[in-house]
């Protein structure tokens, strides 16, 4: 695969180094002077200098060709925007790749169509809400492109739905049960699946059914 | 131009005409050089015009006695945007020293709030081609410059 890196900061950079270790053919492409230059030394030819959002510092990086893939990863979140939209509609790059620096600005790349996207913010406080146990309804994974979500809920003693059948649950219809983590194992929930206090169930839903979700498994 | 495409010209209050139609609004982000002058011009045209900067000084450059809001934040910002009353508003102007942070709040300003007229300053003349035609105006000092300056060297030269 041929793989253009715009961003040689340390995503950049590793992204870069584990492709080509896997044999892949890459550009990198940094603004800063002195990084380009440290960048040169390591990555010779592949490292380009100069502004990834400017046209023709991103055809001397090969878009023109055009790349597999396009991975936008600046610490400025207009920047990667701005090459995504290039690389895609100038350059016909069938996949592109954009880092958000604010978890705020999301909402900027699913307006313009960019996706996927990658948030270190994020994904720490999506970890963090997975440990704080008053989060009832935890956000696993976000499938924004399909329209659907990944939730993980525990079932309390005082739910109504503790010691009933998945199938008796009266599940909003864009919501289902995938699997039911128990004693640390986990099952498949099928029809005949029991829930009880304590277990962890995993749910796909589609985006604003959480509350009818949360109703069904968690009121007592 | 972005009179032109706003119903009737509604603000400009001239004497003698019936006020009772509210102002037209304009949303002006990033108030250096050139969006201060903007800024001065619609509101001497009677619009009402709220401005966004990221610095404070920004302020001073719109001269002691500036009648209008003013809204510290950056243009990214949706909150700045929404405090600002970008739902309400008839036009927004780009006019940071960025050119992508021009071109992307530009494309959310229309996209998102669906403001009607929207203009973006764009310096860089490639990426001025790459977002014309996309719904909202774009305005390259650059390009501007580079015809000019040709043009009247190419004039002179040939006297």
């Amino acid at each position: 695969m041929f793989v253009v890196v715009v961003g040689g900061g340390k995503v950049g950079v590793s992204v870069t180094r584990t492709l080509l270790a896997l044999g892949h053919e890459l550009a990198l492409v940094e603004q800063e002077q002195a990084r380009y230059e440290r960048l040169e030394e390591e990555f010779q030819h592949r490292a380009i200098h100069g502004d990834g959002t400017e046209i023709f510092v991103l055809e001397a990086a090969g878009l023109g060709r055009p790349p597999d893939i396009l991975v936008a990863v600046t610490g400025d979140d207009e920047d990667n925007i701005v090459i995504c939209q290039l690389a895609r509609e100038k350059y016909d790059v069938p996949k592109v790749i954009a880092r958000v620096n604010d978890p705020r600005n999301e909402q900027h790349f699913d307006l313009l169509g960019i996706s996927p996207t990658v948030s270190a913010t994020s994904m720490v406080l999506a970890l963090v809400e997975h440990e704080v146990p008053q989060h009832e309804l935890v956000h696993l994974l976000e499938l924004r492109k399909e329209n659907l979500e990944i939730v993980e809920v525990e079932i309390k003693k005082s739910s109504s739905a503790a010691g009933k059948k998945v199938e008796d649950l009266h599940l909003p219809p864009t919501a289902r049960l995938i699997s039911v983590v128990r004693d640390g194992r986990a099952e498949i929930a099928v029809g005949s699946t029991e829930l009880h206090a304590g277990d962890q169930v995993l749910a796909i839903l589609e985006p604003g059914s959480e509350d009818d979700l949360k109703s069904v498994l968690l009121s007592s | 131009m972005l009179a032109r495409e706003l119903p009737g010209n509604r603000g400009t209050t001239l004497p003698g005409q019936p006020s009772s139609l509210p102002p037209v609004k304009a949303l002006i982000v990033g108030v250096g050089r050139v969006g201060s002058a903007v800024a001065g011009r619609l509101r001497n045209a009677g619009w009402e015009v709220v401005v966004i900067d990221e610095s404070e000084e920004a302020l001073g450059r719109l001269g002691p006695n500036w009648p209008g809001e003013f809204h510290l934040g950056h243009g990214m910002d949706t909150s700045v945007l929404e405090q600002a009353g970008i739902a309400g508003a008839d036009a927004f102007v780009a006019s940071t020293d960025g050119d992508n942070t021009n071109i992307v709040i530009a494309q959310v300003a229309k996209r998102r709030y669906e403001v009607p007229a929207v203009a973006a300053r764009i310096l860089d003349p490639a990426r001025a081609d790459f977002y014309s035609g996309r719904g909202f105006a774009v305005v390259s000092p650059t390009k501007t410059a580079i015809a000019e300056l040709s043009e009247s060297v190419l004039a002179a030269g040939s006297d």
